[in-house]
């Protein structure tokens, strides 16, 4: 019997190191070693953490769409941030390691507040500036003017990236971060946006762009496999074209 | 006072650009100079101070200067923007770390210039 086909008809243990965290009853955090079993049908490491909570209920993270759509699911497995719907519970080495993404506040467990990584979003104005008066139908692009839009705007705002930044880690509060300068770039590069100046002067600046190293952890860390890096170094390239 | 986040300074490409460019006039320097080096006559003090005494390489030497001093000046002062909080200590450092380089700087050239 290969070791696929073992997988498929047996139920497993699998061990895991919690960080636990609970600011009413807690006063400071610690790892709470648990293992449970789980059915062959149980694939996804959040497939395992929905069976833990079973098994105590006081282990507290966030879930939704359990498809890698939603982005809640964000945690920092084995050192490394990811999504847990979208992580192979068999290809983490155990006891697996569950941490909250590094950098933000805990709220409880694994649950983290993310209200200044929502806030640089939000800093960039997410969303289309057009002054003219809307047409009849959509406002159209070419295929290549379209083209330039992927890789940009399927971010899930899961947060991975961000807390995986050193840059983020030391300045939260005025370094916009490698998810919202991905956004950012999403409108920078929309040719029906026109507020191209604007966003650039928004960024004009030592932190809110600049603070980027360009250590790409972000790529390493997207589960959805975008590159910030890469829409951060064609904001920089855009403001050398404008200033030279 | 109640403390508000401020940014907006509006510089950070110059600098950004220049870290990059003073870069690649060292990386360049480097090679040249060993190249200079591997291949010239074997290295002794009348062969190095022949070559570091020519105007080219006085130009050029002084031009790496200039670039390492610059490219450390922005390196330094990212390093105080991420790690030191207080504005009064942070600025006290960005002074002393600029006197210290343009220091540097004046003493190297009057190293060259005195070969």
């Amino acid at each position: 019997m290969t070791n696929s086909t073992h997988l498929q008809t047996m139920t497993r243990t699998v061990r895991f190191r919690i960080y636990r965290y609970d600011p009413d009853q807690d006063a400071k955090p610690y790892m709470q070693d648990i293992s449970v079993e789980l059915e062959p049908t149980d694939r996804k490491l959040l497939d395992a953490i929905v069976k833990l909570k079973a098994l105590d209920d006081s282990i507290s993270f966030r879930r939704s769409c359990r498809e890698g759509v939603c982005g809640s699911d964000a945690m920092n497995i084995n050192g490394k941030n990811g999504l847990a719907c979208l992580t192979d519970i068999d290809s983490l080495k155990q006891p697996i390691m569950l941490r909250p993404l590094p950098g933000l506040p805990v709220i409880r467990d694994l649950i983290v507040d993310m209200t200044q990584f929502f806030k640089q979003y939000h800093s960039i104005q997410p969303y289309l500036i057009n002054h003219d008066h809307p047409p009849e139908r959509e406002r159209l692009q070419s295929p290549e003017q379209r083209e330039e839009l992927n890789g940009l705007y399927e971010c899930i705002l899961c947060a991975c990236c961000s807390t995986a930044c050193p840059s983020f880690w030391w300045n939260p509060d005025k370094f916009v971060g490698p998810a919202g300068l991905l956004a950012a770039y999403r409108f920078i590069a929309d040719t029906r946006d026109q507020a191209t100046s604007e966003r650039l002067d928004n960024l004009e600046d030592p932190y809110r762009l600049f603070r980027c190293h360009t250590i790409m952890n972000c790529v390493d860390a997207c589960p959805k496999g975008l590159n910030p890096t890469k829409a951060i170094g064609k904001i920089k390239e855009m403001m050398v074209r404008r200033a030279v | 006072m109640v403390k508000r986040i401020v940014v907006g300074a509006h510089y950070g490409l110059k600098d950004w650009l220049a870290q990059r460019i003073t870069a690649a006039v060292m990386a360049v320097y480097t090679l040249l100079l060993a190249t200079r080096l591997l291949l010239g006559p074997t290295l002794d003090r009348e062969v190095w101070r022949g070559l570091m005494s020519g105007t080219i390489m006085r130009f050029l030497t002084f031009l790496f200067i200039v670039c390492l001093c610059y490219h450390a000046w922005v390196g330094v002062r990212d390093i105080w923007m991420d790690y030191v909080k207080p504005t009064a200590l942070r600025l006290t450092l960005h002074a002393l770390t600029l006197l210290g380089l343009v220091g540097c700087a004046g003493w190297a050239t009057r190293i060259l210039w005195s070969i």
